[in-house]
């Protein structure tokens, strides 16, 4: 629980909170095992050129389609077997993880350092620019966000890049009415008219004594939001709008597949199953984090 | 209530121009001159170019050309097509009957299971069913469902050969649209096997497009009713000896489905985004696979147009969802 009203905290207090944190985490097993998988993806993500086996462009011409290695025709030499072009299957999904983890981490990032600036700017401004701020979060609200994106990306041109610029845009404003509604419980709080009585300006206000209470409800969007990155990015590179060929991106490389889906089962499985997993475990671990950092939900 | 009527419209308005100068200014930010995308490859003689630029409107003050564009839409002239020439009113309008019965579809798939496996799951809360329930749901909530649907036709039409893979009939079958919906219409055209072959087309779409509201719905429903089931007025009926089924399908439901309607109404944006997956892999002739082929041909006065009527549609959706909220929950209402 982060919500204390003393956002200074001193470190017990905060050793405290993490401890009740972890307590209310662990509580929950599937956010556990979200985590554990997590973790692995994180570090196969870190490693990918350590760990897989081969280099993910690398052509076996004499190796086409190869099926994975317990099936019958599979070689061990090619774990998941081989793609239309001859490349380890399982070499690219570990490059994909990279992809995928960059994705999330930069579209959560822009999203939610954008999103939490003009939610504390709309909760703390007077009324008139909260409410044009607010008319324009529902503007973007209003258009499916995948659609948005789409067009987003037909404007910029397609690339991996300003994939992660559309989704990013179009998640923004769930982090800037997150912010918003936060501060705007917060600040009638005594804690804030006490410290605006001492004197504290207004972005010592926003950033220091509002911010830090308002985080529970941003951190368990930034997960939800990490997993929807993965997915979107990969939507948009399966419709040819995200990264492009050869880039082991797990949606392009099920787009590349997909002529193939009735001949070769593995070439669409597997990046398929990699883009489940990644994001069934985000999504696990958010429902641990919502538990252990929301105090309203806790134990309901 | 008119006031709380009032107040909701009056926030819709400045959404409304919102949506509209976004796709009013879709078309000018793209690089590239939209005349000569237009043109194509065949190139444009100096005066040919000039009289385009006057026929659209790009020789005069951009707040003109808004007015202008806004006015058009208010009136139902959204442009027309670069490659077909039809009007992008027309186009929407015959493709949407496609994408509305797919939805529908989809929807009646996901309330159908959803609503049901959330309540069961409620009420057996902690055992095995709620616990297996909910965790195909987080499962069905986290499925990339373009993924899903090629799975989906690698064992339902390439190993079973059980449904078709594209499509919404079989070629043999031709009749007039009498409606658009291709159930209704291959009923009434009284051929053989029409309705049949319809519905085959329609199953693995439906369920692909249904599945993440399915999930949605099911945890919504789940969390509502656990909420309804500790309130005071629900020991109450148990202590005067109601039957379960009576407390928990006419006492808890009825107000679980407050939030619950909330969510299903608040599931069109889903559906249009799924739309365009589902639409694009099935080759369901509907407005996502349109949008898509647009974008891909450049065919911009259909993308501007398309973006504005399922921008405009969402938001009228999401409008009657929060009137029908205040209708329902007095709380709401009291509050303006």
């Amino acid at each position: 629980m982060t919500a204390e009203p003393d956002a200074q905290g001193t470190a017990p207090a905060r050793q405290g909170q993490l401890a009740e944190f972890w307590y209310y985490f662990r509580e929950n097993r599937g956010a556990v095992i979200g985590l554990y998988v997590f973790v692995v993806f994180v570090i196969v993500a870190l490693f990918a050129p350590l760990l897989a086996p081969y280099d993910p462009t690398e052509q076996f011409r004499d190796h086409i389609l190869k099926p994975p290695a317990w099936v019958q025709g599979g070689d061990w030499a090619f774990p998941l077997g081989t793609d239309p072009l001859g490349r380890d299957m399982l070499s690219r999904l570990i490059h994909g993880a990279r992809f995928s983890f960059f994705v999330g981490i930069v579209v959560v990032v822009v999203a939610a350092s954008g999103g939490i600036l003009v939610g504390l700017i709309a909760g703390f401004a007077p009324k008139w620019l909260d409410s044009i701020i607010m008319r324009l979060m529902d503007v973007i609200l209003a258009f499916p966000s995948l659609l948005l994106a789409l067009v987003l990306v037909a404007i910029l041109g397609p690339s991996l890049t300003n994939a992660m610029i559309a989704i990013a845009l179009v998640l923004q404003p769930h982090y800037v009415r997150l912010t918003r509604a936060s501060v705007l419980s917060e600040r009638t709080r005594d804690y804030v008219v006490s410290a605006r009585v001492a004197g504290a300006k207004l972005p010592r206000l926003m950033f220091v004594t509002v911010l830090p209470n308002c985080l529970a409800p941003i951190i368990v969007q930034a997960a939800l939001s990490f997993s929807t990155a993965i997915l979107d990015a990969a939507a948009l590179g399966f419709l040819g709008m995200g990264a492009q060929p050869p880039t082991p991106e797990w949606g392009t490389m099920l787009a590349e597949a997909r002529e193939f889906i009735l001949r070769a089962w593995w070439v669409v499985t597997f990046p398929g199953v990699a883009i489940l997993v990644t994001v069934l475990a985000i999504n696990l671990m958010g429902d641990g984090l919502r538990d252990g950092l929301d105090p309203k939900l806790k134990r309901s | 209530m008119i006031r709380y009527l009032l107040a909701r419209l009056l926030t819709f308005l400045p959404t409304f121009l919102g949506v509209t100068l976004i796709s009013f200014a879709f078309i000018r930010v793209l690089p590239g001159d939209p005349i000569i995308v237009m043109a194509g490859e065949r190139g444009l003689t100096e005066e040919r170019y000039a009289e385009l630029v006057r026929q659209f409107g790009f020789d005069q003050p951009l707040p003109v050309q808004f007015w202008n564009y806004l006015t058009g839409v208010l009136q139902g002239d959204l442009g027309t097509s670069y490659v077909t020439k039809r009007p992008v009113w027309d186009e929407f309008f015959s493709l949407f009957p496609a994408t509305l019965e797919l939805s529908i579809c989809a929807m009646i798939f996901a309330v159908g299971i959803g609503l049901p496996a959330g309540v069961i799951a409620a009420v057996n809360r902690g055992k095995l069913f709620d616990r297996a329930l909910m965790s195909t749901a987080l499962v069905g909530y986290s499925m990339p469902i373009f993924w899903w649907a090629l799975l989906m036709i690698i064992v339902f039409s390439g190993n079973l050969g059980w449904t078709p893979v594209s499509g919404r009939i079989d070629l043999l079958y031709f009749f007039d649209s009498v409606t658009g919906f291709m159930l209704i219409d291959s009923a009434l055209s009284g051929q053989n096997g029409a309705f049949t072959s319809a519905v085959r087309h329609l199953i693995l779409p439906t369920i692909v497009l249904g599945t993440i509201p399915l999930a949605v719905i099911a945890r919504q429903t789940r969390s509502a009713m656990l909420e309804v089931l500790s309130e005071d007025y629900i020991r109450t009926a148990r202590a005067k000896g109601l039957s379960p089924l009576r407390i928990n399908g006419m006492h808890a439901l009825r107000n679980a489905m407050i939030p619950v309607i909330t969510v299903i109404g608040l599931s069109v944006g889903t559906l249009l985004a799924g739309a365009i997956l589902t639409e694009t892999i099935f080759s369901w002739p509907g407005i996502g696979k349109w949008m898509v082929d647009s974008i891909y041909r450049r065919d911009y006065p259909v993308v501007q147009g398309g973006l504005l009527l399922i921008a405009s549609m969402v938001m009228i959706v999401n409008l009657t969802v929060d009137i029908l909220y205040g209708l329902i929950n007095p709380k709401i209402r009291a509050r303006k």
